[in-house]
């Protein structure tokens, strides 16, 4: 029988069935973090219940940690530092793998495992953390899950689930230029709403997706949960395979007559398949409270939900480009990659932010991507331009009640949530791609980065 | 965990669509690594004015909604981030239900693990029961509403979890010799996933 590249995975993790028709489904690797990862813990040492296979346990702190230089424990949010220290001492008692604050290893959960081949083709990966979804893009099913599903994981080895429900997104032909994976992911999401995907597992495909590299491929993974899917995944193909070689928990061989399966059969079945034109999507920004308020950067806002007008404070009809910004933000396991950083360093290279902007942060999505920037002068470029360069973590993401900025003002963000107070009380968040957080950062106002011409 | 079988209670009204579990616990009312604590900073966005004086207008704050055990919601209920704390400050608080027309799909499974019903109707029924005395039996799968009943699908064990009030965990090890034979032929099937 034809199957699905979701399916394959599943079958190959069944390890019982329930009677009441559930899988108990094998978990490969299990990533927790300090903003979660000490309750999972401390619960299950309070319940007497030891992890099963700590090797295949890893943490990381990247939630609450400081981004500034210098850093320790200490944190901007009030009564943080409890977060890192428990996990911690949590993470030495189990035994399980930590990368601490000042490992150099340390980053964004879904930016570390794919660097450190934590995430393999075929595995199954999941995480207290919703945007475990990203790291299907290595052809992993990985997915996020509440604080007792990881303890779940961690005590039995499995989950119990029922086989979810399988969805085929294909994007033909080619991205326009300018347009990135971000634009993508907001252009399916606005067409099909943020619980468009409700619990399918999303399986990307077609000629923009396997043109994409693989760290754009993360950043359409990585809005899956904003589509309400439980994950999403794309084909390995050659590109993961030569990226994972030699990666530290990654085999010294891929596993040929595995690894080379993991696709869709020809004619398997989907219970939904939707299709997208890729030439057809512009590049993208949210004018409300949701991600499925995304609109083309060069239309208007349309007619929306009143109290998210009222939140954003934009009326029907008004143009987006042009909206003045207070804060711009490039970071967040969405876009602070390398190949992120890159391309939005090149847009600013000589040239300065606007004198309005409050604040500009530019923060990488791991210790790898800041040491790599860094080598390639990246961080020169931004400081010269208005930027402040900082240390990993998931910094203005979201507001835990350490950093943030005057209530009202309106942040343009590389991030993947504009809900009414994610970066802070009264925040305005537009989220869209690097680019356009540059070109806007640039110009003191919302702008299309298609206007601004790369610098030599 | 606390058997859910029948609920009778007023549905308080929060009809609008994507209501995530940052508005439902921001991340600053997260203070602590345990899981108590949160009622409080339940739906604090919403249900506080400067200075954390009480919002006249928040639905939870009018007497006739307040310490609700069913909120009916919007589409998309729960969207957002993963944290279970949504689900523990829902449940602090007193909530045992919350009915909507979708659910983000890791916000039902926390709903599950902790004895909350994610109760899924469609748009038009939530409407019409937002507001009003509902009446819930689990085992019968069926929401009544005064002259009116409706049924909703929940997963088969979904269901058994909650009608017993299962541990998820106790259960899922009395499968321990099955998931011990699977791993033990895995490892020689993908010796290159075990570390």
């Amino acid at each position: 029988m034809a199957l699905t590249l979701a399916d394959k995975i599943w079958d190959a993790h069944v390890t019982a069935t329930t009677p009441a028709g559930s899988d108990l489904v094998a978990i490969d690797r299990v990533f927790l973090h300090e903003r979660t990862g000490a309750s999972a813990l401390k619960s299950m040492a309070a319940a007497g219940r030891p992890v099963v296979d700590p090797r295949r346990v890893f943490a990381v702190m990247d939630h609450i940690v400081d981004t500034r230089p210098g850093r320790g424990d200490k944190t901007l949010m009030l009564g943080g530092q409890a977060f890192i220290t428990e996990t911690r001492a949590a993470a030495i008692a189990a035994g399980i793998t930590l990368f601490d604050v000042t490992d150099p290893d340390q980053g964004i959960t879904h930016v570390i495992s794919p660097e450190l081949g934590i995430v393999l083709p075929g595995c199954t990966l999941v995480a207290p953390d919703s945007h475990t979804c990203t790291q299907g893009a290595l052809g992993a099913l990985a997915w996020g899950i509440g604080s007792s599903e990881a303890e779940h994981a961690m005590a039995t080895g499995v989950l119990r689930l029922p086989r979810p429900k399988t969805m085929l997104v294909r994007f033909d032909g080619a991205l326009s230029p300018g347009v990135t994976a971000k634009d993508m992911a907001l252009a399916l999401i606005a067409a099909h709403g943020a619980g468009g995907g409700a619990g399918h597992v999303v399986e990307f495909s077609g000629s923009a997706v396997r043109a994409l590299d693989i760290e754009a491929r993360m950043t359409l993974c990585n809005m899956a949960t904003e589509f309400a899917a439980m994950a999403a995944i794309i084909a390995p193909d050659e590109k993961i395979f030569a990226y994972l070689a030699g990666r530290r928990y990654a085999p010294v061989a891929f596993d040929a007559p595995y690894w080379t399966g993991l696709h869709s059969d020809e004619g398997a079945r989907f219970d939904r398949t939707i299709v997208i034109d890729a030439a057809a999507i512009a590049p993208m920004i949210t004018w409300g409270t949701s991600p499925e308020h995304a609109i083309p950067i060069d239309s208007v806002v349309p007619s929306g939900p009143a109290r998210a007008h009222d939140y954003i404070d934009l009326a029907p009809g008004a143009a987006i480009i042009g909206t003045p910004i207070d804060v711009a933000f490039i970071g967040s396991c969405t876009n602070a990659r390398l190949s992120d950083l890159r391309r939005a360093a090149a847009l600013v290279k000589g040239r300065h932010i606007a004198s309005s902007i409050q604040k500009a942060l530019v923060v990488p999505g791991s210790s790898a991507v800041k040491r790599a920037a860094e080598a390639e002068g990246l961080d020169k470029i931004f400081e010269a331009a208005g930027f402040e360069w900082r240390m990993s973590g998931c910094s203005l993401c979201f507001f835990a009640g350490g950093e943030s900025f005057p209530a009202g003002s309106r942040s343009i963000s590389s991030t993947n949530r504009n809900f009414e107070g994610r970066q802070g009380p009264g925040i305005r968040t537009h989220i869209a791609s690097p680019e356009v957080v540059v070109a806007s950062a640039i110009a003191g106002a919302i702008a299309d980065p298609r206007l601004l011409e790369p610098q030599a | 965990m606390t058997p859910f079988n029948t609920l009778s209670a007023i549905a308080a009204p929060m009809m609008f669509d994507n209501i995530d579990t940052d508005a439902i616990i921001p991340s600053r009312e997260m203070t602590s690594t345990g899981r108590t604590g949160l009622a409080e900073g339940l739906f604090a966005p919403w249900r506080y004015v400067e200075g954390r004086v009480p919002n006249p207008d928040f639905v939870l704050n009018r007497p006739e909604y307040a310490g609700a055990q069913v909120i009916a919601g919007g589409a998309n209920f729960g969207c957002g981030s993963s944290r279970e704390h949504a689900v523990w400050a829902l449940a602090e608080y007193g909530v045992l239900c919350v009915i909507a027309p979708g659910f983000a799909p890791i916000f039902a499974a926390n709903c599950i693990r902790n004895g909350l019903l994610p109760l899924v109707l469609p748009r038009e029924a939530v409407e019409s029961v937002a507001g009003r005395e509902v009446h819930i039996d689990l085992a019968a799968q069926t929401l009544t509403c005064g002259d009116e009943t409706y049924s909703f699908p929940i997963e088969a064990e979904a269901r058994t979890m909650l009608l017993e009030g299962l541990d998820a965990i106790d259960l899922t090890l009395k499968s321990r010799p099955a998931i011990a034979a699977w791993l033990h032929a895995d490892r020689v099937a993908r010796p290159w996933i075990y570390l």
